[in-house]
Parts: C-alpha cells; structure tokens; sequence
C-alpha cells in the first residue's frame, strides 16, 4: 500500500509542476474567507458573492488593506464546515457562509471562535436567542426583483402565459419565484403563470425540457433561478421567447431575448459588516440587499427596445418597492403576501393600464 | 504557468490538511467513517457476487428514518436514543438494500439498475421529508424555508472521542463491525455461504444453498451498513439533516467513495479500515489544498481521479508479486466472480 | 385537470421531447453496450461525456462556431479517453468499478479546469445544431411532428441503433467482440486477440459517450457548465442492463425513461397537484417496474468486469 502510494504523489508532482509557479506573500489586511456551494463563475449565486468580494477590494485600496480566500463547490456540507472551522482557526477577520445550508454547521462552530466574525446567507437568522453573538446574517430580498421582472413580463406577453423554471422550493429561489409570480398578477390576473421547480441545481438539459415544456404549453416569456438555468436560456433564445435573468446579469447568454436581469450585488452589506467587525461587533445583526440599498439592481438589456410604457412601469414598480409603498410579507405557511401602500395604488393602476 | 500556486505548498497542503495536525488527522478519520461502514457492506454483497451501487440512496434512507425517530422521542437518555436510531437506520439502509436484492432474486431486474434508480428515488423522498413531514418548525415559517430537520437532542449526539476534535464514537464503531463482519464471512456458515453464492451460485444451488434467499440477504446486509454510516453521519457530524436537493450533500458520495475503498482493502473487511482511512485522508487533504493554495475545486477533483487511477492501476504489479508467492491460495481474496445474474444461462 | 394533459397536442410535445432527452443516453448507452460486449465494464462514461462535451463546446467556439469540428474534436477526445479507459482496464488490468469511478472523476475536474483556462469564468453561448424539419416526412401530422423535425444528433442516435445491432450480430468483428465476452481463453484459443478487441469496443465506447456529451452541449444546449451531464451517464450504463446488452433494447430503455421524464415535467408545469418530488421519481420508479413485469432472458456477457490473463 505505501509503495502504491509513494509512487502516486511520484505521480502526481510530475503531473503538476508545469500547472505551477510561486505565489506572493502578504502583510496585515483584513481578511476574509468565503465558503460557497457552486463555482466563482456559475454566474448565479457564488458568483455574485466572489464579484462583491473583488469590487470590496478594489474599493478598499486592493490587496494590502483587503485579502480573501474563498472554498468553492462546496456541496458536500460536511466539507463547508470543515473549511468553515479550519478557516476560524487560522484568525480570518470574517468567515462568511454562503449558503443556506451552512448555517446548521455555523451554529456549532461560531461559539469555539469567539474572536471571528461570521456571516451566513441567505438568511435573517443571527442565532442571536441562542447565545451566540458573533454571527451575521445576510439576505437577498430576491422578491422585490423578482415582482419587478413579473410586472415587466406580463406587460409584454401576448400569449398570457409565462413559464418559471425553478430548481428546489427554497431559500432565495422560492422568493424570487413567489415574487416573480405576484409581480405578473398584478399587472394581469387571469395571466397563467407555470411554475416547474425541477428538483435539481444541476441538470441543465432537464431545465432545457421543462422550458420547452412551457413553451410548448404557449410561453411566450421564460424566466428561472439557479445554476442550472443556461438550459432554459437557450431554449427560449431558439424559440424567440423573452427571458427574465435573476442572481447575475445573464444578458451574455441570450443577446437577444433577455430583457432584464435582477443582479446581487452584496458589497453594501460586505461594507456594512466589515465596518460593524472592525468597531468590534462581531455578529447579532442581519442585512439585506434590497432595490432601496442598491444591493439589487435591474439591469435592462441596452439591445432589447423596451417599450416607454413599459420601462416606465417597471421604474415605477422599482420606486414602490423602493420607497415601501409596496411591501412583501410571508405568512405562517410561507406564503408570501404583497401589500400595497394607499397612495401609490395608481402608480400599479396606470401600469396594469398600460399594459392592457 | 496556468494556477498561480507553489507546488511545494500544494503537497505540503494535501498531507498537512490530511495527517499534518491532531485535528487534520482526526478530520481524516471523520471522513474515513462512512466509508468503512459502507465498505464493509460492499464487502459483503460484492463476496456474493452482487453490485451494490446503491449505497447513496441507502444511506439517505437510513439517515432519514433515524432522525425521523430520534425526533420522536427528543427525552430520551443518550443510553436509549443513540442505540434506537442506529438500529432504526441500520433497518432503513436494509430496507432499501433488500428492496433491490428481491427485486434481483424473485423478479430478475439487474442490481445495478435498480441501485441507480433507487439511489435517485432516495433523493426525492428526502427532498418531499425534508420540505414538508420533518421540516424544522422554525424553517416552515420562513419564506426561504431551508429543507432541513430541527436539531436533534444533544442526548443524540454520539460522544467526541478526542476534544476538541469532532472525532466521535462512530469511528470506533465501525472499526468493530469491521471485524465483525470479518468474523462473519470467514468465520461462519452463514458467511461460508455468502461467499459460495458470489463464486459460484450453481454449484451452491446445487449444494443446497437457497441463491435467492442469500442474494437477498446480502444486499440486505450491505444496505444496512450504509443505512447505518448515513445515521452516524447525523448523529456524529451534522445533528440534523439537510437537503441541498442532491445526495451528496449529505453524503459527501462516501456511498460511492466507500465502494472504492472496500475494493481497494481486496473486500476484506479488516483491508477496508486502511483504504478507507487513505482515501479519507485523500478527499481531506483535497479540500485542504484548495484552501491553502486556491486552487480551483476543478484541480483537486482531476488529481483525486488521477491518484484513483494510478493506484488502481498499479495493481497490477502487486498482483504479479503475490502470484509469485505461490503458497498463499485460501485466504487471499480473489475479487469473486461478477456472476450477477441468479438464473446465469450461457448464452450463445 | 387531467384531461387537459391528454389533447394531441400535449402527446406531440411529450413525445417529440422524450426523444430529444433519449439522445445523450442513447448514445452513452450504445457505446457502453459494445463495451460490455467484450467483458468490459466501465462505469466511468459520466467522465467521458463531460470531456466530450467540454471539448466539443470548446472547438465549435475556437473555429468560428464550425459545429462540424466541435463533434470531430469530441471524437478525438473520446478515442483518447477510451484509449486511457482500456489502457487502464484491459492492459494494467485494474478493478473495473473503481477504474470507472476514478475516470469519471478525472473526467469531471478535468472538463471544468480546462473550462476554467479557456474561458476564464465567461459564459458565451454557441449556436448550437439547430432543428432540420425532414422534407415531406416532417408534414406528416404527429408522426412528422414527432420524429421528423429534431437536431441531426438526434437522427444519428437513432440510426445508429440498428447499425450497432448489425455490427454486433452479423459482422465478424461483432462475433469476436461476443466470443471475447463470453468466455475470452477460449476466444484466445481460436486465435482472437482478446486485448485488441477489447481496445477496440472500450475506444469505441469513448467515442459514443463523447458524443454524447457533445449532443448536450452544442445540440440540446448551447453552453458548456460544470457536471452539466448530471448522472446522465451512470444512468447510461443501468439502461444497458435495461436492455438486456441488445442495442434495441437499450433504445427501449431510453425512450421509456425520457419519454416518462418529459411526461412528469409536463404535469407539474400544468400544476396538476402532486408534489414535485414524488413526480420526479416517476422515470426511475417506472424504469423499475417495466423490468418487473416483462419477463426477459438475461444474458450477461459471462466475462462482463472480469479480467483476462493471458495463459493464467
């Protein structure tokens, strides 16, 4: 077995060297250390954290003042919280969780650490009841864009149908989804709104047939969540059907039918946390992004001609959400409710005319 | 020149991160327990010449049934609660095994076939329990409901062997079934017919053994050792269950990982304790290396394939050694023949 | 509700789209079936997919998006995995299972890492094979609709069936690729070379998974990402037992599985009410139970995983 294994790491070292050369070395910075369930470039949610993390830094006055490293693909949950403790243990400033499935793991680490700050997403909760003080939580309020993204979509299907690909009825995904479908009923009640959550995060050709599904069904506007969403993007591209990105701006995938994307941006919370930690208060306070803070932001595909009408319903829907004139609130069975403030109901009237 | 990392770091990571320190070597061992468990099992179904790939869905369905209990009676005493879901996900992981094992026996549908598919349908039955029975009541509240359990009864928690490392009592466990299962196969008639069964199902037909009844069994066994190192894995590590809507989530794939260990240890139970504690050094020092290094995750998967490979495929060299050493014929174990079909006609 | 599910319309669309899944399988499936054939059992076809469709995605983008190239590429790539499959099982003789694993494994990280360099983190789609409406035969109501206006990936995958039946059951190269699965010494004997034989089934095999994986990624997709073939290829090597080794059984066993997968999508986008979860077990719960209720002679190839030593 050992000779085996001697001539294994033979192997593997002649294999490697040319894959290497020699790295840097650092001084004092603030350091960060992230942990995610996907790729930096799944152009979803890891991503969205690992492009905040540079612009941080960028902002911060690069690698001197700021310094992260980051664990990715971890799916296995048992590895995220090895990394998440190993990480604790070697002094990082801020040990950040990104993923709803963490948090359990962080729950058990967090008390041995007193002296490093946590962070968990998506979520709001801090674990504060529990005692334990040095956890943040952060969340996107994936809703408010994705009610947004619903209005502009039911205002520009002509069939009254609109698909909705999602992965697992979860964390960011159901709000989104929820908020998405609110967001068209509002603007035409009698839309049929399909909803498939295909119970996968990775299966894109599953997300491409459940997309032609819709599409088959009279779709003629598409959206979805999750890293497995290329599927549906390409389908609606080859159909000419309109696509609604969340989590990044997937406008890249489909130049020609995305009209609009719902970003994360997490650096307003990265900067709230990192000011909090470096006072010396180590957790106990959950943020969000949200339209209002510039954490969520809509972006419109500048080759997509939206229609004047339209767009001006989308800003309006934008401005509500933003000023609270429109606000989202879940009910004890998780069902999510939009209640609208009294003097901006015909800012949504004029956009529910416009659209007719 | 593509990754920007020393090498000499790289492999200083991957053994640091795997024997380096008390906790790197008590992580390794963490990691190495459901493989053994697992392993084990494989051990046994392999001997009577049945695949079982279906460790994944075993262990899920074990780990779902013990936690479902364990839920049940959150007052329990340590004494009570830890034994009661062990036996409770042993049964699962049987249930599951034997459900293919007669499928294979009375009904003739391939093991490997219907492994792999009730791997997937142990997914989906977590992700149903996990979304709506055993969700944590806190989580059905949320809008962004995470599917996981509430946390189990500190009463549950098998106990940490070496602070403040997360080492637990299921390591030594699975050490002692190993044995066991070592005395079962060589030590036993029920083992003796295990193994005729996987060498030869007609010639033990003919010998009187009911083929069926053991190719059941076998599966049986082997589905409940994998049910078993899915319950561990709650009670030991996670103390609740969660979905990431996938089974290696939970997992950590030791159901597939432990099929690699068992034939590396030569499907001998007391050869899988090392394999499976090389392989979890293996999958520990991985992750750690992408820590040390930032290597993409994508680098680590490539080298753990590569060392799978050259290792596996260097045995032929051993095999050519031990072939010299002519005398030892009984007790090393051949890999039995993959005879997997009960009724195996030659076809023409 | 459930009415609604079964108009024309509705049966033209499960149907025309339970072929487009069956594809990747398809040839996944077949590949391994010439594998198995000749006693090898390699279970790392999920790695062989995603190099192929990595590599086919990469070439089609590199040469100005020729969709010709990207499969030629993907070949290329497949014979040198199959090379390194057979390499591994038949010369160095390894436990096929593990072998199998440690390809698939070296298959996922590596098709991902060389992602990662040639793309640097950006995601642009290709166009990708589009659909080719059959002339005359594609007007033909439903049939036309369902069989006639697919991707050329698809058309190939089906017509490759037959081909493999009768390389398999009427050439002589077919006959040694069974002489050496079921019984390899005496196969020996007769003068067959067992190695290159075997060589030639597992490259083949290499070959078909890659394409495959290039039918995902430059026909049903247009993208290349991480495990995007998602367990496709381990349920590849179940459906060959599916079908009994035979190519028109294995084709039986896809269409069966994606035909039920499509139909279960279709259900729950219609929002009939059954949990989503308990709808996505129906292909694999469905596959099960096919094989339950028709009764079916086994023929395993007798030699099928193990290995052959010459003169041993």
């Amino acid at each position: 077995m050992n000779k085996r294994l001697l001539l294994s790491l033979i192997l593997v070292v002649v294999l490697a060297v040319p894959v290497f050369s020699v790295s840097a070395q650092d001084d004092e910075p603030f350091k960060v250390a992230v942990v995610m369930p996907s790729t930096v470039n799944d152009l979803a949610f890891s991503q969205s954290m690992y492009d905040s993390l540079l612009a941080v830094q960028e902002e911060m006055g690069g690698e001197e003042a700021f310094q992260f490293v980051y664990s990715e693909n971890m799916f296995v949950i048992d590895d995220a919280a090895t990394a998440i403790r190993d990480y604790a243990s070697q002094g990082y400033n801020l040990v950040i969780a990104h993923g709803s499935q963490y948090g359990s793991s962080l729950q058990e680490i967090a008390p041995d650490f007193p002296d490093t700050a946590f962070a968990w997403g998506t979520t709001v909760d801090t674990f504060v009841d529990q005692g334990i003080d040095n956890i943040f939580a952060y969340e996107a309020r994936a809703e408010e864009g994705g009610y947004v993204n619903g209005v502009i979509a039911a205002m520009l299907s002509e069939s009254g149908t609109i698909g909705v690909v999602g992965p697992i009825e979860t964390g960011d995904a159901k709000l989104y989804v929820d908020g998405f479908k609110a967001g068209v009923l509002s603007v035409n009640p009698d839309a049929d709104v399909l909803v498939n959550y295909i119970q996968s995060f990775s299966d894109l050709s599953l997300a491409a047939a459940a997309a032609e599904t819709m599409l088959d069904e009279g779709a003629d506007v598409l959206t979805g969540t999750a890293q497995m969403v290329p599927g549906a993007i390409g389908k609606a591209q080859e159909a000419g059907a309109l696509w609604f990105g969340t989590q990044a701006d997937q406008t890249s995938l489909a130049p020609d039918v995305v009209v609009a994307n719902q970003v994360y941006d997490w650096t307003v919370v990265l900067d709230e946390m990192i000011a909090k930690i470096q006072e010396g208060q180590m957790g106990g306070e959950a943020f969000a992004i949200t339209l209002e803070n510039g954490g969520e932001l809509i972006t419109f595909n500048e080759d997509y001609e939206l229609p004047e009408d339209v767009l001006a319903a989308a800003e309006d829907a934008i401005d509500q959400i933003a000023s609270g004139a429109i606000t989202f609130s879940v009910d004890e069975e998780g069902m999510l409710n939009v209640e609208m403030g009294e003097p901006m109901m015909e800012g949504t009237a004029e956009a529910t005319e416009a659209a007719s | 020149m593509l990754l920007d990392v020393n090498p000499i770091d790289a492999y200083k990571a991957l053994y640091e991160g795997a024997f380096g320190t008390k906790n790197a070597f008590a992580e390794t061992l963490v990691k190495a327990t459901p493989l053994l468990l697992v392993g084990i099992g494989i051990c046994i179904s392999f001997r009577a010449g049945v695949i079982n790939i279906g460790g994944e869905g075993q262990m899920v369905i074990g780990a779902l049934m013990g936690t479902a209990l364990a839920l049940q009676i959150p007052d329990a005493p340590a004494e009570v609660i830890i034994p009661l879901s062990l036996v409770v996900g042993f049964i699962g992981g049987a249930v599951w095994g034997a459900l293919a094992g007669a499928l294979k026996a009375y009904f003739n549908v391939n093991e490997i076939l219907s492994t792999v598919m009730l791997n997937q349908i142990a997914i989906y039955t977590m992700n149903y329990l996990l979304n709506n029975t055993l969700i944590d009541p806190a989580q059905a509240q949320l809008a962004s409901r995470i599917p996981q359990t509430a946390r189990l009864s500190r009463a549950a928690d098998l106990p940490r062997l070496w602070m403040p490392t997360r080492l637990h009592l299921g390591v030594v466990i699975a050490v002692v079934l190993a044995i066991l299962v070592y005395i079962l196969l060589w030590r036993t008639t029920l083992g003796y017919r295990i193994r005729a069964v996987g060498k030869s199902p007609r010639a033990s037909r003919y010998a009187g053994i009911n083929v069926k009844r053991y190719v059941v069994l076998s599966l049986l066994l082997s589905g409940g050792f994998a049910g078993l190192a899915g319950i561990t894995q709650v009670l030991g590590v996670s103390h609740r269950m969660i979905t990431d809507g996938s089974a290696s989530g939970f997992t950590g794939s030791a159901g597939f990982n432990g099929i690699v260990a068992a034939l590396f240890g030569k499907l001998h139970p007391i050869g899988a304790i090392p394999a499976s504690i090389l392989f979890g050094a293996l999958l520990v020092g991985a992750n750690q290396l992408q820590r040390t290094t930032q290597v993409p995750s994508a680098f680590v998967t490539t080298l753990n394939g590569i060392v799978l490979l050259f290792v596996v495929g260097s045995e032929i060299w051993t095999r050519r050694r031990a072939r010299r050493r002519v005398a030892v014929v009984s007790s090393e174990p051949t890999p039995p023949a993959r005879q997997t079909a009960v009724e195996a006609e030659p076809a023409k | 509700m459930i009415g609604d599910l079964f108009t024309a319309s509705v049966l033209i669309g499960i149907a025309g789209s339970g072929i487009r899944l069956a594809t990747p399988y398809l040839y996944a499936a077949l590949g391994e079936t010439f594998g198995q054939r000749s006693g090898v059992f390699n279970l790392g076809v999920e790695g062989v997919m995603l190099m192929g469709a990595f590599s086919a995605y990469w070439a089609t983008y590199e040469s100005g998006n020729n969709l010709l190239i990207g499969i030629l590429v993907a070949l290329f790539v497949g014979v040198l995995m199959g090379l390194l499959t057979a390499f591994i099982n038949v010369t160095l003789k390894a436990e096929q299972g593990i072998s199998g694993i440690g390809i698939f494994m070296f298959g996922l990280g590596l098709s991902e890492l060389l992602y990662q360099i040639a793309f640097k983190g950006e995601r642009i789609p290709i166009k990708a094979f589009s659909r080719i409406n059959i002339p005359l035969l594609s007007d033909i109501p439903v049939v036309g609709e369902i069989f006639f206006r697919q991707n050329l990936l698809v058309y190939v995958a089906f017509a490759l069936v037959p081909v493999a039946w009768f390389v398999i059951n009427r050439t002589t190269f077919g006959l040694k690729i069974r002489a050496v699965g079921q019984n390899p010494e005496a196969a020996d004997a007769m003068g067959i070379n067992v190695t290159r034989i075997r060589y030639a089934t597992v490259t083949l095999g290499g070959m078909l998974a890659a394409v495959a994986g290039a039918s995902l990624s430059i026909a049903q997709l247009n993208v290349f990402q991480q495990n995007m073939t998602a367990g496709q290829g381990f349920i590849a090597v179940a459906l060959v037992y599916f079908g009994s080794w035979r190519p028109f059984g294995v084709m039986a066993g896809a269409l069966l599985f994606s035909t039920v997968n499509a139909l279960q999508l279709w259900v729950r986008t219609r929002g009939i009410d059954i949990p989503a979860e308990y709808a996505s077990m129906a292909p694999y719960l469905l596959t099960i139970l096919a094989l339950v209720f028709a009764s079916r002679r086994v023929d395993q190839p007798a030699a099928l995983g193990k290995v052959f030593e010459r003169g041993g």
